[in-house]
């Protein structure tokens, strides 16, 4: 199995000079392609930091972060932005677009794909989203849908593109019991029918079950369990 | 990427932006608006000052003009002795030379009695110097003593004088000299001159008792069939005194329209207007672009994270800088039309909308909203989308 995300002595701080905060520290860990890792550990940790450099979303300058097979340590603009393309996140808050219906906010990340036709891409949003269970919400807007709701439209929108990575920050911690529970097994399930790379970051542990592998992040510093 | 899916897809999403906070929507197009219409009207108001301040001499019939130097206009003519204009004869090319003489006077309102300032054009009736038919059609009644000819356009402060003629009460005072109305012309009112009448150059000589025949303020030259106006012009030159100017008519009608626009304050007074009105333009349309993108911050930087690029942004606020431009416009358009129509008919401007004059606001609201839109961008760099876990 190749190693999709693998990261070496990843060192990363705030802040420069006497202020700098070191915030992860040797980091040093390695993925496999469709294994789902769960990401645990105390808040100020350096989790979401974590995930915003494995994501292509903050630049690091010290160590090495291949992720499908791009260096993203001192990472030009368009290596970045290609690795965004081709990863799928799923946000602790929906952030989906307000003037937007369902439909368009999943399409929204087809959009890159210039080899599909317009209608390509609302058909294999509307698919996604009855993968979801929100086959009769299309042309709801963000203010029509629940909390949960929305976050399975994000679910959606972050899996539609096919990506080979997704990456997840605590997505049920603005959820209820209920509707996180729901939204995490649908992931799972259309993760695994895909064979998608999940890293996703949780307190909750009562969905620590559907990991293949949980690391523990604390102060930095990486334990595997 | 191929361009429309490089425009489309920001433009749409710019539009569809736009219309999902209506309220909003419409206090931004009635920004541009606003600005829309204070453009059309500073415009308006300008051309119709260049527009009238040309009436007379677009009625001039000549194919030279004899005018003196220090003349700036010719509501305020400087003038000269018409032995100069007589020199020109010695030209082989010259046909004919004729005088014409100017004046501002009060005329006395039938009805009200009120006086209101009005121009007087004296010229010899047989002169055919105007190219107005209902002029050359009256020229055997302009013959006799104190008689005058009415402009039908000029301000209705002067009287219903078709009315009082067709009534029979045609006679009144100009400059307190008693004249009587023959018969009307049409020409149009001008910022100098509210009203126009024309008469025969004895009766001006018997309006204006200091003016003599031998002081004129205008010289028309009409030179024989195929002789060529330019090289005529030259020649001149050099025979006549060099304190008058020798025009064509282009020249004529350009040096009217340049003294307005330039020696007068009123051209810059509607430069400044439309510029003014363009500032608050922009100010209204960066607010709402700027106020916008602070708005949509956390949408830009989610898209930014799922690999949209940072030109996209761009493109989605000037989209959205374009939309506003044309959603301002339209209706600023046709409320133009409306005070254009209401100019017309109350203050009796010619105000025409012109395709030349709605092209040209709409290409100054264009890139007022365009301004707006490059002076917003900066503020995308608040998108971060490394904040947006
Ligand atoms: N933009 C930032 N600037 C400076 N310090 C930050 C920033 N973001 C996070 N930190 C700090 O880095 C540390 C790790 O934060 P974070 O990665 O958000 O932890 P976690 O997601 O595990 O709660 C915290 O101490 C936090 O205060
Ligand atoms: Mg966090």
């Amino acid at each position: 199995m190749s190693r999709i995300i693998d990261v070496h002595d990843l060192n990363f701080s705030f802040g420069s000079g006497a202020l700098s905060q070191p915030v992860l520290k040797n980091v040093t860990v390695s993925i496999q392609k469709g294994e789902i890792v769960l990401m645990t550990g105390p808040s100020g940790s350096g989790k979401t930091t974590f995930l915003t450099i494995i994501g292509g979303l903050r630049q690091a300058y010290h160590g090495s972060v291949r992720v499908l097979d791009q260096q993203l340590i001192n990472s030009s603009e368009q290596v970045k932005v290609s690795v965004r393309q081709q990863i799928g996140y799923i946000f602790q808050q929906h952030n989906l677009l307000k003037s937007l219906t369902a439909l368009q906010n999943v399409s929204m990340a087809l959009e890159m794909q210039n080899r599909m036709t317009e209608q390509q891409r609302l058909d294999r949003a509307a698919e996604m989203l009855k993968a979801v269970g929100l086959g009769e919400r299309l042309n709801y807007k963000p203010d029509q849908l629940s909390a949960g709701q929305c976050q399975r439209v994000s679910i959606a929108r972050a899996l539609v593109g096919q990506p080979q990575i997704v990456l997840a920050d605590e997505p049920t911690a603005s959820l209820d019991k209920q509707s996180g529970h729901e939204a995490v097994t649908i992931l799972e399930r259309l993760a695994k029918e895909s064979q998608t790379t999940i890293l996703l970051v949780t307190h909750d542990y009562r969905i620590l079950d559907m990991a293949d592998r949980i690391v523990e992040l604390e102060d930095g510093v990486i334990k595997e369990k | 990427m191929n361009l429309v899916a490089w425009i489309y897809f920001p433009a749409r999403l710019a539009w569809r932006q736009l219309i999902f906070d209506r309220t909003k929507l419409i206090a931004a197009t009635c920004g541009v608006l606003f600005a829309c219409v204070l453009v059309f009207m500073q415009q308006g108001f300008r051309d119709a000052l260049y527009a009238s301040a040309a009436s007379a001499p677009v009625k001039l019939h000549g194919d030279l003009f004899l005018m003196h130097k220090q003349s700036e206009a010719m509501w305020r003519p400087v003038r000269f002795k018409r032995s100069e204009l007589m020199r020109a004869l010695g030209n082989p090319a010259v046909a004919e030379v004729y005088p014409l003489y100017l004046g501002l006077a009060p005329f006395k309102n039938i009805e009200t009695r009120g006086k209101r300032t009005l121009m007087v054009y004296g010229f010899d009736p047989d002169s055919l110097i105007f190219d107005i038919e209902d002029i050359k059609n009256k020229r055997t009644a302009l013959r006799l003593k104190d008689t005058v000819l009415f402009d039908e356009y000029s301000r209705p402060e002067f009287g219903p004088m078709r009315q009082l003629l067709e009534a029979g009460r045609n006679v009144t005072e100009v400059n307190d000299y008693k004249i009587t109305v023959v018969g009307f012309f049409r020409l149009g009112v001008s910022f100098a001159a509210d009203g126009n009448i024309a008469t025969s150059d004895l009766n001006f000589m018997r309006i204006f008792p200091d003016r003599t025949l031998t002081d004129i303020d205008l010289g028309i030259i009409k030179l024989y069939p195929d002789s060529s106006i330019t090289q005529v012009q030259a020649e001149l030159s050099s025979q006549l005194n060099e304190f008058v100017n020798i025009f064509t008519y282009d020249e004529l009608l350009q040096n009217e329209k340049n003294y307005w626009a330039n020696m007068a304050p009123i051209g810059f007074i509607f430069g400044f207007g439309t510029v003014m009105g363009l500032v608050v333009g922009l100010v209204i349309v960066y607010q709402i672009l700027f106020t916008d993108i602070t708005n949509h911050r956390h949408e830009f930087a989610t898209l930014k994270a799922m690999g949209y690029e940072h030109g996209y942004f761009i493109r989605v606020v000037f989209a959205s800088a374009f939309f506003l431009a044309i959603l301002g416009f339209i209706p600023g358009y046709f409320f133009s039309l409306g005070l254009y129509h209401l100019a017309e008919s109350k203050i009796f401007m010619p105000m025409p909308m012109t395709f030349g004059k709605a092209m040209t606001v709409f290409l100054f609201i264009l890139s007022m909203c365009m301004t707006a839109g490059f002076l917003a961008i900066h503020k995308l760099k608040a998108a971060n989308p490394a904040d947006m876990f």
